[in-house]
C-alpha cells in the first residue's frame, strides 16, 4: 500500500508546486517509487517544474475518463528511474475531476507505488478538496504571513472534517507544517512572524523551514526540481524535509540569521 | 541602550501585530468551524417564536454554541424590553 501525501495550502503562490515536485524527487532519491500527481485541473503547472512539459500526451482527466491507461499518462523522469509525474489536464471543465475517478487512480498506483504526492491547487474547490480526501498526510505550506496562516488554518479544518479518514471514522491525517520563504533577517527585525509564532497559531508539528531563496526561481526556470540544487539553502531544507519525514533525526536549519549567515559566507548565497 | 536601539524600540514591532491579528481570527474562526450548520436557521426560528408574544429585537437573542469535551453546550439568551 502507497502513502498518499497532499501538499496543501488554500493560498496560492505560497510553494505548493515547488514543495510537491521536490519532495516526490527527495522520496525517489531515497529509494522509494514514487508518484507525483498535478490536481490543478485547468491550470497545470507541476509539468513545467518538473521539467517534463514537452513530453505530456495524456493527462488526469484522460485516465478518469478511461481515454488513456494510468501507463500511458505517466511520465518517468530522466533523473530517477523511481520518479513519475501524472500530468494535470487544461481542460476548463470543473467537473472533469469525480471522486471515484480519483480513488480507482489512487487504488491502482498504490499497487506498486511507495509514495503518491498530491499536489493541490489553491482554494477550495474540488481540485483541492479531492486532492485531500484520499490523504494520510498533510503537507501545509505555510508562508510567514498573515493571509497564509490564516488559510492554513481553514484547510487545517477541511483536513479534519472532510476526507475519507475522517468520514470513515478513521486515524485522522497526520499534518505537518512546511514554512517557507522564511528569512531570518526580517523575522529578527520584527517584521516577519517567527516559527514560533506560526506554530503557536497553527499547532502543527514542524516538518521544515524553507528560507527564501533566489535556487527557487533558478530550479523552476530550468525544470528542475530544487532539492537536486545540493548546494542551495533551499534545496538542503527540502533534503532535510524528506529525510525527517522518512524518520531520520535532523537537527531544524534556516531558522537563525547566524547559522544561515555563516552559510551563505561559507558556501556563497544561492 | 544605543541610539540604534531606541529608533528600533520606536518602531512599532508589525511581526507582533500581525500576530495578535491572527490569534484572535484563528480562534474566532476556529469556534465557529465546530459550530452545528443549523445554529443561524435555529436563531430565527427562535426569534420569529418569541416575537408572537414580545416584541424583541433582532439582536436581543443569542445563541451561543460550545463544546468541552464530550459535553456540548447551547446556551440561549434572550433579553427581554423594559416596557412590556
Amino acid at each position: 500500500m502507497a502513502r498518499i501525501i497532499v501538499v496543501t495550502s488554500g493560498k496560492g503562490g505560497v510553494g505548493k508546486t515547488t514543495t510537491s515536485a521536490a519532495i516526490a524527487m527527495g522520496l525517489a532519491k531515497h529509494g522509494h517509487k514514487t508518484a507525483v500527481i498535478d490536481f490543478d485541473v485547468g491550470l497545470r503547472n507541476l509539468d513545467l517544474i518538473m521539467g517534463c512539459e514537452r513530453r505530456v500526451v495524456y493527462d488526469l482527466v484522460n485516465v478518469i475518463n478511461n481515454e488513456a491507461t494510468l501507463n500511458q499518462a505517466l511520465i518517468k523522469d530522466k533523473r530517477c528511474e523511481n520518479l513519475f509525474i501524472l500530468p494535470a489536464s487544461q481542460t476548463r471543465d470543473k467537473d472533469a475531476l469525480t471522486t471515484e475517478g480519483v480513488e480507482k487512480i489512487l487504488e491502482e498506483l498504490s499497487k506498486d507505488f511507495k509514495y503518491i504526492v498530491c499536489d493541490s491547487p489553491a482554494g477550495i474547490e474540488r481540485g483541492a478538496t479531492l486532492a485531500m480526501y484520499f490523504a494520510d498526510d498533510a503537507f501545509v505550506v505555510t508562508n510567514p504571513e498573515v493571509s497564509s496562516v490564516r488559510d492554513s488554518d481553514r484547510m487545517l479544518g477541511i483536513l479534519s472534517s472532510k476526507s475519507r479518514r475522517a468520514e470513515n471514522g478513521e486515524e485522522p491525517i497526520k499534518e505537518y507544517l512546511l514554512l517557507s520563504r522564511y528569512s531570518p533577517e526580517r523575522v529578527k527585525l520584527g517584521e516577519m512572524l517567527s516559527v514560533e509564532d506560526v506554530q503557536e497559531i497553527l499547532s502543527l508539528h514542524l516538518l521544515g523551514v524553507i528560507p527564501e531563496s533566489k535556487s527557487v526561481l533558478n530550479a523552476s526556470n530550468s525544470g528542475t526540481p530544487v532539492i537536486l540544487d545540493e548546494q542551495s539553502d533551499a534545496g538542503q531544507a527540502y533534503a532535510d524535509i524528506v529525510a525527517r519525514y522518512l524518520g531520520e533525526d535532523r537537527p531544524h536549519r534556516f531558522i537563525d540569521e547566524k547559522k544561515g549567515g555563516l552559510f551563505s559566507k561559507l558556501f556563497g548565497s544561492k | 541602550m544605543s541610539l540604534l536601539d531606541y529608533f528600533r524600540s520606536s518602531k512599532p514591532n508589525s511581526a507582533s501585530l500581525a500576530k495578535e491579528r491572527l490569534q484572535i481570527l484563528v480562534a474566532h474562526e476556529r469556534a465557529s468551524r465546530n459550530q452545528p450548520s443549523y445554529l443561524p436557521e435555529l436563531q430565527q426560528e427562535l426569534l420569529a417564536v418569541i416575537r408572537k408574544y414580545v416584541n424583541v429585537s433582532q439582536d436581543a437573542i443569542t445563541v451561543h454554541f460550545d463544546q468541552d469535551g464530550n459535553q456540548e453546550t447551547l446556551e440561549l439568551n434572550i433579553v427581554l424590553p423594559e416596557d412590556r
